[in-house]
């Protein structure tokens, strides 16, 4: 078990800054993030582009903004879980929480603060009516041993990268497998759409292109995929597997099931110090919400400097906080 | 009157009206729909990441930027997407867009 007095979820720029915020406030925090480096977004999706609204920096690309984050933070010695997903969460008698990650890892703690800013990219879903119902009984979001496919019925919709490739590393593992496209073309890699159409040609793989999913059928296991061309006129496919490859969408994943007030995706919060509805749990960054929230970086570290005032009281209950400035105090390291 | 257009949108439910726009404040389709309290979750703030102010353009595409890589991209991810669809999030309107009538289709969570 971890212990720490601050459990940060999600990693980015607004995380990374809480622990400045809580460290001179003598907290420690530990950071927990899906992504396996820190960073969040900045890293993960633009790590080249430029940044212009942080103050002090007329331009800071989005990876550098990170590296001097982490180096900022350095004298509060911050501990990190990446790679894993928090799940769950335990209250304790006394009020202070266990975190429980995907892996299994805990972390004990005074107060959670949620900094997970778009959320855990998910799976996106086609809204297909009957789809959930087949979910694990034929229907899979990801191909995660490719191997389950060996000599089965499969068809895989999408147009990108992940879609074309799969295609074609399962048509010689598959016993038959056809692909769905709502377009005529894709925006995949040249290369591999090439490939693709040459499958195609040569009648190793069927390809519907400039149809959309219609419906999925079945009994207790997934038998039938049906698409629809432009025409409205379907076709019916057997199916053994299912395999709906479009990309990744933020979903606010299991922080949705612990009892906070959430509007659109997003946390409730109390602009007074960015604490939910329920106590010792903070949201900060682009996953709360209030009035006249505005999703910049600039607000979130705004939001994690009065989340720590307030945070301070579960840590130190005994203890009265006392603001300081750091060009008087400097920082004092644990 | 300059810098004021009309552009006509229907919502999910077929529920249709006009509502005028600004286009001397570069604001872009997206907010402008949140800003006219219409259902947008518009998650990702307007990087064309999440898709979910994914609308139908009825009339009026021509006028329209051309959609870049990025927004290609993520249209492709959307199984209900057309070759009339957009990212609201990436239109900015100008006096051009007068009279362009949308269907918002985005997802609601």
């Amino acid at each position: 078990m971890i212990t720490t007095d601050i459990c940060i979820i999600g990693a980015g720029p607004v995380g990374l800054f809480a622990v400045f915020e809580a460290g001179l406030l003598k907290m420690r925090c530990h950071l927990i993030d899906v992504l396996p480096q820190v960073g969040g977004q900045l890293s993960e999706i633009y790590p080249h582009k430029p940044i212009y609204d942080i103050p002090g920096y007329p331009t800071i690309r989005a990876q550098e903004l990170i590296e001097n984050q982490m180096k900022q933070i350095e004298p509060f010695k911050p501990t990190f879980t990446l790679g894993e997903r928090v799940d769950g969460l335990e209250k304790q008698e006394d009020g202070s929480y266990i975190v429980i990650s995907s892996e299994g890892t805990k972390i004990y703690c005074q107060v959670v603060v949620i900094a997970g800013g778009l959320g855990c990219f998910e799976p996106r879903k086609p809204e297909i009516v009957n789809l959930a119902k087949y979910e694990r009984k034929g229907i899979d979001y990801m191909v995660k041993n490719p191997e389950s496919y060996r000599d089965k019925k499969i068809v895989i919709a999408g147009g990108g990268d992940s879609a074309l490739d799969w295609t074609i590393y399962l048509t010689d593992i598959a016993k038959e497998i056809t692909l769905i496209h709502r377009s005529d073309s894709f925006r995949g890699a040249p290369d591999s759409a090439d490939k693709v159409y040459e499958l195609a040609q040569k009648g190793r793989i069927n390809l519907l292109l400039s149809h959309n999913l219609a419906d999925v059928h079945g009994a207790e296991n997934l038998s039938h995929v049906i698409a629809t061309n432009k025409l409205k006129e379907e076709v019916k496919m057997e199916a053994d597997y299912f395999i709906p490859l479009f990309g990744l969408t933020p979903k606010l994943g299991p922080i949705a099931e612990w009892g906070l007030n959430i509007d659109k995706n997003a946390i409730e919060v109390n602009t007074m110090d960015y604490s939910t509805n329920v106590e010792r749990i903070y949201a900060i960054g682009d996953i709360n919400t209030y009035a006249g929230k505005l999703k910049l970086i600039l607000c979130g570290y705004h939001e994690a400097a009065l989340m720590a005032q307030s945070a301070f009281k579960y840590v130190y209950p005994d203890q009265k906080l006392s603001f300081k400035y750091t060009t008087v105090n400097g920082i004092n390291t644990f | 009157m300059e810098d004021i257009i009309q552009i006509e949108i229907e919502d999910r439910d077929g529920t249709t009206q006009v509502i005028e726009v600004p286009t001397d404040v570069n604001l872009s389709l997206m907010e402008l729909l949140k800003a006219s309290e219409y259902e947008v979750l518009a998650t990702c703030g307007g990087m064309a990441l999440c898709a979910t102010c994914h609308v139908q353009i009825k009339s009026g595409a021509e006028n329209l930027p051309e959609p870049q890589d990025q927004e290609l991209d993520m249209l492709d991810t959307l199984p209900d997407a057309d070759n009339d669809s957009r990212l609201a999030c990436q239109l900015r309107l100008t006096n051009e867009n007068e009279g362009l009538s949308i269907k918002i289709k985005g997802a609601l969570q």
